[in-house]
């Protein structure tokens, strides 16, 4: 395939400013590569190209008209959990196969404003409920770096469609870990922001409290850019941060001089493999390097995290999935005998066995002479989380371990044992349950497959997150490398 | 053995808000089905709530009207079921951290006295929709309109003692929040309905017995007709040696009677649990006090000081203090014709009966309290007869523009006080009414009324009545012998 076209949102920005190419240019190309490369991924579930081309032929004509701007006319991949108006928004189940949202979420809605493209729906888990992209219903999506590995989960589909060139950049949303282990398995950059930065407008619900979504790209420089255009105050969403907009470009080469990094010891445990280990012993020699100090913390109560999280997590999509009843919308049985079996049925049908795993783990939970054992008790974890979190920031100005225990893991090798699959996201979830921002970027590799460096921030310090990833990939290339089958781009 | 009955109330009260309580879609009542249902009410995949203001500030007006606590923070938690027609699969209330709690109502008994009722919490929820069971054969409709309907849920501890006790706090509670118009009180529209928390116990203990709850009164009549059947039948079961079962019990007015709905084993576990889509309401003191600044006096108070400062009778003062336009009226009536008691007499007598009539409310009266102190001052200066100013008020009332002076001048309705014209038309009437007279005279004092009326008849309504009476009582004493 041809090479004219940059890998990220900042060298399109440039050229289509130039007039190197067109959006319309860009969006064939994208959408060519779709075509060619993602029977092999499966990463998108939906494409929409005459969509995406007026919408690209709609952005050219503004530049011609004189509007610019850092996304203009640039591609994106959505997550199929955002609703777009008219576009099936299916959360990777057969519950929603039919759905066609009738209104843009907010991060759409800005997205399109910035002057952005959407190529199509990206795979995912189920209701973003899985760490393996293994619960879709339309069937997992595959490692761009080896065909055989998961590409991490939920946002799955987007990491690997971002790794495999498909798409410049793409939207994720993040629960437990959604957006930084995809990230890391597909070793491409992402972030979730701080609770309450992105609208959860239009983004279905998993875990309302812990859900969060972010950008997906190739830098941390085209991360700040993308969050430029999807943060902001919504007043539709009630748990939004009523903050300023701000500019997340604005400190990425400030120089890290004194910098101080905590290394929590409970990151660097037993469960950590060796060789992931001594990847980042280097990617911490170049953060001292750059001037950091590294000092050990402790965050004691984040091994409680993964029990927290799933009974948290459960309890609200217990909740949250009780409106997919097949009444309304979604899947409905056919030919109902009564209002229980249409009911039974449809839900039966529609949700796959994660789904209902956690559906059945959360209900449990909130049922009467439970609740103190299970989510009372969960939810005083999570204070507890924080408070560690917090005595943290109190020492250092920034948090960095690994994203995920181990590199990427085969299909189906953890599929059969649901705790094994929690396991994955021992180092991640911890974060959502404090509500803090935190990226994932590439740095190095084990057995040929990625390795992602976790930088977690205090609350809304997304600017001094992504400086210190910025230049961390300012003196590493390890963003930079692509899977040789998928040709350059 | 002797039984008396416990009755705890749990009040809907709809708050009269223009849109939702977590939409923007519109309240209004009686459109065609789901043309009021947004993507928010519809709970379409990936919306949120957001919480209208202007019901809470209606929940924190009605908190200080009952003396009750506001929270400084409360919570909305989630109710968890399925039904059709509530489309998110929960419904979210307020469980643990309700709005209001810890309020009262004082009701007044036949003796004068104060029953003093406890009101637990009031909390703020949102309404389901409707399901349709009669329009598509074979199958259910559901529509949504009423989905999101904002709800304040007044729960009374178990202190109302027969089922009249019930029915009058329930008619306090409604008189109280159209008073302060947080609830069209709308009962047939289903904006102020009830459920009635029943039990005995012989008389004399502490322990309640078990409950049965009636689900949706939506009429007075209803309320008391359920709960006085449900005391009876709970007694009976007593009596007979059996248990009253804890279950939820429905009253079919067209039988009289209340049906087994559900009972204990088959009630839901709501698994109750904080949105997580909406935060904590704050409320602080400022708030607090803004609210307590535009609180009007109620009626409870209003009605004991038309008594004590105005000296009504308690019925006229009880009939003027439940409707917000009705005192407002009267008060501005009073002070500008300075007669309290005639003030009161209008109001309840002419205006009551105009507003009646015309089948209106009363703040669309035709004669504001200022046009018609005029009329009462003329009455009271004796410029026209109260015969005439109810006239001349149905003059006013049908549009007149100009002021009452005018009105008199132009009628021709002025007061005859003249003695002479007076005793001439008297002498007349006795002269064309022997018959009468010399019954009257033998002692059949009943027919003096015939007299009055056909003297002022033959003034045409102008005669000045108590110069009439004396005059006439005079010249039917003498007999022209």
């Amino acid at each position: 395939m041809r090479s004219v076209f940059p890998a990220t949102l900042k060298g399109l920005a440039a050229g289509l400013a130039r007039g190197d190419f067109t959006s319309v240019d860009l969006t064939q190309h994208y959408l060519a590569r779709i075509a060619a490369l993602d029977p092999r991924l499966n990463s998108f579930i939906s494409v929409y190209p005459e969509r995406a081309l007026a919408a690209a032929a709609g952005a050219d004509a503004a530049r011609a008209r004189g509007a610019n701007g850092p996304l203009l006319g640039i591609p994106y991949a959505n997550k199929d959990i955002f609703c777009a108006a008219g576009t099936r928004t299916s959360c990777a189940s057969r519950m929603l196969d039919s759905f066609i949202a009738p209104y843009d979420a907010t991060v759409v809605e800005r997205l399109t404003a910035a002057g952005m493209v959407m190529s199509g729906k990206t795979n995912m888990d189920e209701f973003a409920m899985g760490s393996s992209n293994e619960t879709s219903y339309y069937g997992p999506t595959r490692n761009p770096w080896n065909l055989d590995c998961v590409p991490g989960g939920s946002s799955g589909g987007s990491a690997a469609a971002v790794a495999a060139r498909l798409a410049p950049a793409a939207t994720g949303t993040d629960t437990g870990g959604s957006i930084r282990l995809p990230a890391a398995f597909c070793g491409i950059s992402g972030i979730k922001p701080t609770y309450g930065r992105v609208s959860r407008y239009g983004m279905i619900a998993f875990a309302s409290s812990l859900d969060q979504g972010g950008p997906m790209a190739l830098s941390a420089e085209d991360l700040a850019l993308m969050l430029n255009a999807m943060c902001g105050f919504d007043g539709r969403d009630s748990t939004s941060a009523p903050r300023a907009d701000e500019d997340f470009t604005r400190e990425l080469d400030a120089p890290l001089r004194g910098l101080r990094i905590g290394l929590p010891r409970e990151f660097f445990d037993a469960a950590l493999d060796p060789a992931v280990g001594s990847c980042l012993e280097q990617a911490l020699a170049v953060l001292r390097r750059l001037g950091a100090e590294c000092r050990e913390i402790s965050l004691a109560s984040t091994a409680y995290a993964i029990p927290a999280y799933y009974i948290l997590s459960s309890a609200e999509c217990s909740s949250n999935l009780s409106r997919y009843d097949g009444v309304r919308f979604g899947h409905r049985c056919a030919d109902p005998a009564n209002l229980e079996d249409l009911y039974t049925r449809s839900r039966a049908e529609g949700f796959g066995a994660e789904v209902k795993r956690r559906i059945l783990v959360g209900t449990y939970a909130l049922s009467a002479g439970y609740y103190a054992a299970y989510y009372a008790k969960a939810q005083r974890l999570r204070r507890l989380i924080k408070e560690d979190f917090q005595a943290a920031f109190a020492d250092v100005d920034l948090i960095a371990g690994p994203t995920a225990p181990s590199v990427a893991f085969r299909l189906g090798q953890k599929a059969a044992d649901p705790v094994q699959m929690y396991l994955s996201d021992i180092y991640t979830t911890a974060v959502n349950l404090a509500g803090l921002p935190a990226a994932s970027i590439p740095a190095g590799f084990v057995n040929e497959l990625p390795v992602g460096l976790q930088l977690i921030g205090n609350y809304f310090s997304e600017a001094k997150v992504l400086n210190v990833a910025h230049r961390f990939q300012g003196e590493t290339d390890w963003h930079q490398h692509t899977p040789s089958w998928i040709g350059s781009t | 053995m002797q039984w008396e009955p416990v009755i705890g109330l749990e009040i809907h009260v709809q708050l009269a808000t223009v849109s939702k309580i977590f939409s923007g879609a519109s309240t209004k009542y009686g459109t065609a089905p789901n043309t009021q249902a947004c993507a928010i009410d519809l709970g379409l995949p990936g919306v949120l709530p957001v919480v209208n203001a202007r019901a809470i500030e209606m929940a924190i007006l009605f908190g200080l009207a009952i003396n009750a606590r506001i929270a400084s923070s409360s919570v909305f938690a989630r109710k968890n079921y399925f039904y059709p027609d509530l489309p998110k699969g929960y419904q979210i209330s307020q469980y643990e951290h309700p709005i209001v709690a810890d309020g009262y109502l004082d009701l007044p008994r036949a003796d004068g006295s104060l029953k003093r009722i406890s009101i637990r919490r009031a909390h703020l929820e949102e309404d389901a929709g409707k399901s349709v069971h009669d329009l598509f054969p074979g199958a259910t409709g559901v529509d949504l309109n009423r989905a999101g309907t904002p709800l304040l849920e007044v729960v009374s501890e178990p202190d109302l003692a027969t089922a009249l006790e019930a029915v009058q706090y329930m008619r306090a509670i409604h008189t109280l929040v159209r008073f302060i118009g947080i609830c069209d009180g709308n009962m047939q529209e289903g904006s102020f309905r009830c459920d009635a928390n029943v039990s005995v116990r012989p008389v004399g203990s502490e322990a309640l017995g078990t409950r049965a709850e009636i689900k949706n009164l939506n009429s007075f009549r209803f309320i008391e007709r359920a709960i006085n059947y449900e005391i009876e039948r709970q007694t009976e079961l007593l009596e007979n040696g059996r248990n009253v079962v804890q279950e939820t019990r429905l009253y079919d007015p067209d039988r009289d009677e209340t049906r087994s709905m559900r009972n204990k084993e088959d009630a839901h576990d709501y698994r109750y649990f904080p949105d997580p889509d909406l935060l904590p309401i704050r409320i602080n003191t400022d708030e607090i006090n803004a609210a307590r600044a535009r609180l009007p006096e109620l009626p409870a108070s209003r009605r004991i000081r038309y008594v004590s400062e105005f000296g009504l009778s308690e019925e006229d003062a009880d009939s003027l203090s439940g409707e917000r336009t009705v005192c407002e009226y009267f008060e501005a009536l009073a002070q500008a014709c300075g007669d309290p008691t005639q003030a009161a007499n209008w109001v309840v007598g002419e205006l009551f009966a105009a507003v009646r009539r015309e089948g209106i409310d009363f703040s669309a009266v035709r004669v504001g309290p200022a046009a018609l102190a005029q009329l009462l001052l003329r009455i009271r200066g004796r410029t026209i007869s109260n015969t005439t100013a109810k006239l001349l008020f149905k003059v006013m009332w049908n549009g007149w523009d100009g002021t009452v002076d005018e009105l008199i001048a132009g009628s021709d309705l002025q007061q005859v006080s003249d003695t002479d014209e007076i005793s001439k038309l008297i002498a007349a009437v006795i002269a064309d009414s022997p018959q009468q007279v010399a019954q009257y005279r033998a002692g059949k004092e009943k027919i003096f009324g015939y007299f009055v009326g056909q003297v002022m008849r033959r003034s045409g309504g102008k005669a000045d009545p108590q110069q009439l009476n004396v005059l006439l009582k005079s010249a039917l004493s003498v007999r022209d012998n």
